[in-house]
């Protein structure tokens, strides 16, 4: 390969960034449509990517690999298979989408860009990382922006919510910094592949496997978030800014369960499989206490900040259940999720923008002022409850099949039963929260509120596309995610 | 064997001390001092690298040896000294008399470390020990008010008694060894017997005696009490010199010591390991609570440095615990000392620029500076982050590379404990954050600093990006640097 695709798509972001940050003298308007343009370019050259992605081949393509850190055998080695390549285009997708989604920010434009544009870089970086320090690296760039957004353009508590979220966040990644120095001791390597390949045979010293697979899930499932992780979540989601949120529930949290796979399943196959029922029954309290706390929201963006709680259950469920099908679904589910909760997260940040309210008993009737945003908000919520064609029945489905019929955990069909109660609480806080919000008498104080404008018509309509796409035709990703899934169906002797 | 050539970079430094004070006598424009100074660091550090290629040999009947553990050193404090007269330029200008005073005593202090990590004889460990003290007692006090006078003299205080507790375990240790000599005494030990070592338990106590009197040096716990005093008192410059090059010489003169002469037979080295390993483990969590609640911005970094030399003690332990071949728990060290140089360097001299204008410490007074000096804004935040050791910064590569090396003997316990205490650390460090980009500006002016502190504090910033992001070459010097010189 000449071109190094990856390392242009991880990197423009954060030369605009820079150009952003340094260049004297800019307009708002410039700084605005230089971020739309170095996020414009990683999404084409994604697509591209996943264009002439060889689906027959599969494995990990378009490496790159130099040597970085001879001291400590640490290589820049970038490369994406069936499991990351999804993962990057929604990154991609989401970075241009929230650009367009932050076109009104007017308070700080320049330093607001320069972050959104570097929180990008990181999250690309650790989707594309197959070098432990390097995607470590790339992990932790990510908690300074998102400080940043938080505390500077959020709203409520954001100070709270920031700081809360950094030391959450950095606690996990303290486990996973003692995890990856133990693989590295354990293995003398750095190298994601090479310590998956040679598998525990290479993990056999005095450390006991099983600390470091746990020191490692520790990080992945503050990040996911895990029940009981995931107090964080709630407080940094509704104190976000609109655009911080959708790339924190769209590709932020997916970290995790990318980690999950990555290097929980794929290099401690044997200690996955032993402690799969302990995570699965944690993934289905996630579900259900995730869902169940939802019911009881009144606020629009914490409503829909558990609900990915509840979501990303799923998605434990769907890793933990360890079977082909099953992981095919978990994968699916994370884009999918990022796809459903992204545009969730933009069309409430609009009603609350175009309404000036976010306290769902105080909202009703907004069908007639913004119709457009009520339709669209509806199809965000009929893809989180899991409506056939959209991309939300695909995804849970795979992972309900695949679950159900996995062989690797005893009990597992209980537990998937349980797990399908979620969608039922599901329907009911989706449902309830579109009829508070756009159903019901019209209330006066709304007479003035505006429909969504040209350019919001232009990105939410980009996430129903995406949805239905995906909801419609889900072989178009599921045919690269299961090219991603065979070699770690290999490791799993399945 | 005088070799003389193989100390020109000491020489020269001594040499331009003396020229500086003449100096100050004779011209009246007193810009041309630090000018002078780091035209003289820089020919030193010219003849240090220039002798880097050399092969290790001793002088003065081993009483000093020059290798590559020793000229890394050496390059290092002439680095510190470089960017400390940068940073003080402004500062000393202010000051009425005694401006050549100043640089010839930070210079002296200078070559006093150089001495200090080249030397491998206790007494002349001794002479080089006090030729740093003596300068840096009359440095912290330099400012004359109340605060400075009082931290100077609460260090002198401290730093004798130290002083005398470590000529006592050296009086110690050569009374159960008969030998001076680093080498000689190791031979000593060795040729005891197990039974022998635990028969003589002043030779214990000497060695014990010793950790304290360096202890002090590097403001470990328990012997950091002098520290945020000394640190909010000293002439900011001072600190920042205090906070790094002290430091540092403090733990070359410890690797050398104990790898030289305690080295060897392994359970000794074990012991000690094991003492700086639990050392680290409280340094590092009473450092960072005790920095949470702190409001002058020097005092929370003295904490911090209490904390970071906790961090560094981890490596000293590593060092106890492995083998004399291996070199990670050694080069490591040296790594992490050369990117906290830089990091704390850079804070300090953003710390100087900002209080220059605002004329204050409290982290309070540090409110909405993203709006008034945004790139010295940036440039602090930059190093506060590699001090909570997050990337792309260098504070992580030396976390990273140091606790590598614990995991690797046995030590996941201290190293969960040290990065729960970066997480801790993390919360302290970013409330400077948090004020400087979030809080309201006290005033609309900008904060202007001049070109030497702004050339400080970029050239400092560059070396923290560059370790942080591409470490590799300080890596392998560091390496080549930690295969010390072996009598």
């Amino acid at each position: 390969m000449d071109f190094n695709y990856l390392t242009t798509i991880i990197f423009l972001p954060v030369v605009g960034a820079i150009l952003i940050a340094f260049i004297p003298g800019l307009s708002d308007r410039l700084i605005k449509r230089l971020a739309a343009l170095f996020t414009f370019v990683p999404l084409a050259l994604s697509i591209y990517l996943f264009t002439i992605f060889d689906r027959v081949a599969g494995g990990i393509q378009f490496e790159e690999k130099l040597s970085w850190i001879p001291a400590i055998n640490a290589h820049y080695h970038l490369g994406v298979d069936g499991l990351s390549l999804p993962l990057v285009i929604l990154m991609a997708f989401l970075g241009f989408l929230v650009v367009l989604i932050s076109w009104k920010i007017d308070l700080r434009p320049r330093e607001y860009f320069a972050w959104l544009l570097l929180l990008e870089t990181s999250i690309l970086g650790v989707f594309c990382s197959l070098d432990l320090l390097l995607f470590f690296l790339f992990w932790e760039i990510e908690v300074i922006p998102m400080y940043f957004l938080i505390s500077i353009w959020g709203t409520g508590r954001k100070e709270y919510s920031a700081i809360k979220y950094v030391v959450y966040t950095l606690f996990g990644s303290a486990m996973m910094l003692a995890g990856i120095l133990s693989l590295y001791f354990a293995t003398g390597s750095l190298s994601m592949v090479d310590i998956a390949q040679g598998g525990m045979a290479m993990v056999q010293s005095i450390m006991p496997v099983t600390a470091i697979f746990f020191l490692l899930l520790v990080g992945f499932a503050v990040k996911l978030p895990v029940f009981p992780l995931h107090t964080w979540l709630p407080d940094a989601h509704t104190d976000a800014p609109t655009a911080v949120s959708v790339v924190l529930a769209g590709a932020l949290l997916k970290m995790g369960g990318y980690g999950m796979i990555r290097l929980c399943v794929s290099i401690f196959p044997q200690v996955a499989q032993q402690y799969a029922p302990l995570l699965v029954a944690f993934a289905v309290v996630s579900v259900l206490y995730g869902a169940a706390v939802t019911l009881r929201q009144t606020d629009l963006k914490r409503l829909i900040a558990y609900s990915s709680i509840s979501h990303m259950g799923y998605v434990l469920l769907g890793i933990f259940a360890l079977g082909r099908v099953s992981l095919t679904g978990a994968t699916l589910q994370m884009f999918s999720h990022g796809v459903i909760t992204g545009l969730l997260f933009a069309m409430a940040g609009l009603v609350m923008h175009n309404a000036g309210e976010r306290n769902l008993s105080k909202l009703g009737g907004l069908v007639r002022q913004m119709p457009i945003i009520a339709v669209i908000f509806s199809v965000a919520g009929l893809g989180a409850l899991g409506l056939p064609t959209t991309s939300g029945f695909a995804a849970e489905f795979l992972v309900f099949v695949g679950s159900f019929s996995s062989t690797a955990v005893a009990g597992i069909q209980v537990y998937t039963i349980l797990g399908v109660l979620g969608i039922v609480i599901t329907a009911g806080y989706i449902l309830w929260m579109l009829q508070r919000v756009f159903y019901g008498p019209a209330l006066k104080q709304f007479d003035k509120a505006k429909d969504a404008d040209i350019l919001e018509r232009g990105y939410i309509f980009a996430f129903v596309a995406v949805i239905m796409l995906v909801g419609i035709y889900p072989a178009i990703l599921t045919d690269v995610i299961k090219a991603g899934i065979m070699p770690v169906m290999g490791l799993l002797g399945g | 064997m005088l070799n003389f050539e193989l100390l020109i970079p000491e020489l020269t430094l001594a040499g331009v001390a003396i020229i500086v004070i003449l100096l100050d006598l004779v011209v009246t424009r007193k810009g041309l001092l630090p000018v002078v100074s780091i035209a003289g660091v820089v020919v030193a550090a010219g003849f240090t690298i220039a002798m880097w290629g050399s092969s290790s040999q001793a002088l003065f009947n081993n009483m000093m040896a020059v290798d590559k553990f020793a000229l890394f050193f050496k390059l290092l404090f002439l680095v510190i000294a470089a960017l400390v007269i940068l940073a003080s330029t402004d500062y000393v200008s202010k000051f009425a008399r005694f401006q050549g005073e100043y640089y010839a005593l930070v210079l002296l202090s200078a070559l006093g470390m150089m001495l200090m990590a080249a030397t491998a004889e206790l007494i002349s460990i001794y002479i080089a020990l006090e030729l740093t003290s003596i300068s840096l007692y009359v440095l912290v006090g330099f400012l004359k008010d109340p605060k400075s006078t009082e931290a100077s003299l609460k260090y002198l205080l401290l730093g004798a008694v130290a002083s005398a507790v470590l000529l006592f375990g050296m009086a110690l240790v050569f009374g159960f060894t008969g030998q001076t000599q680093l080498g000689e005494i190791a031979q000593a030990i060795q040729g005891m017997s197990l039974a022998g070592v635990l028969d003589s338990p002043g030779l214990i106590l000497g060695m014990v005696l010793m950790v304290a009197g360096f202890g002090f040096k590097i403001a470990a716990v328990p012997f950091h009490m002098w520290v945020p005093d000394v640190y909010e008192g000293a002439p900011t410059p001072i600190t920042a010199y205090l906070s790094v090059a002290s430091k540092a010489a403090g733990f070359a003169i410890i690797l050398r010591v104990f790898y030289s002469a305690f080295g060897l037979p392994s359970w000794l080295s074990l012991d000690w390991g094991l003492v700086f390993a639990v050392l680290a483990a409280i340094g590092m969590t009473l450092g960072n609570i005790i920095a949470i609640p702190q409001t002058n911005i020097k005092r929370m970094l003295g904490y911090s440095s209490i904390a970071q030399a906790g961090y560094l003690m981890v490596g000293l332990a590593v060092v106890g615990f492995s083998s004399a071949a291996e070199v990670v728990g050694r080069s490591s060290l040296l790594f992490f000392l050369a990117s906290y140089a830089l990091t704390n360097l850079g804070a300090f001299t953003a710390i100087i620029a900002i209080s220059n204008k605002v004329d204050s410490d409290l982290i309070q007074d540090y409110s909405g500076m993203g709006k008034r000096a945004p790139l010295l804004a940036l440039a602090l935040t930059l190093c506060l982050i590699s001090l909570i050791g997050m990337p792309p910064a260098a504070g992580f590569m030396a976390k990273f590379y140091i606790f590598s090396g614990a995991v690797q003997h046995d030590l996941l316990w201290l190293v969960i404990i040290a990065v729960i205490n970066s997480v801790i650390s993390a919360y302290y460090y970013l409330r400077v954050v948090k004020v400087m980009w979030l809080g309201k500006p006290a005033s609309e002016g900008k904060v202007l600093s001049s070109g030497a502190l702004r050339l400080a504090l970029s050239l400092s910033c560059l070396g923290v990006l560059l370790l942080g992001i591409i470490p590799g070459y300080i890596m392998k010097l560091a390496e080549m640097a930690a295969k010390m010189f072996a009598f």
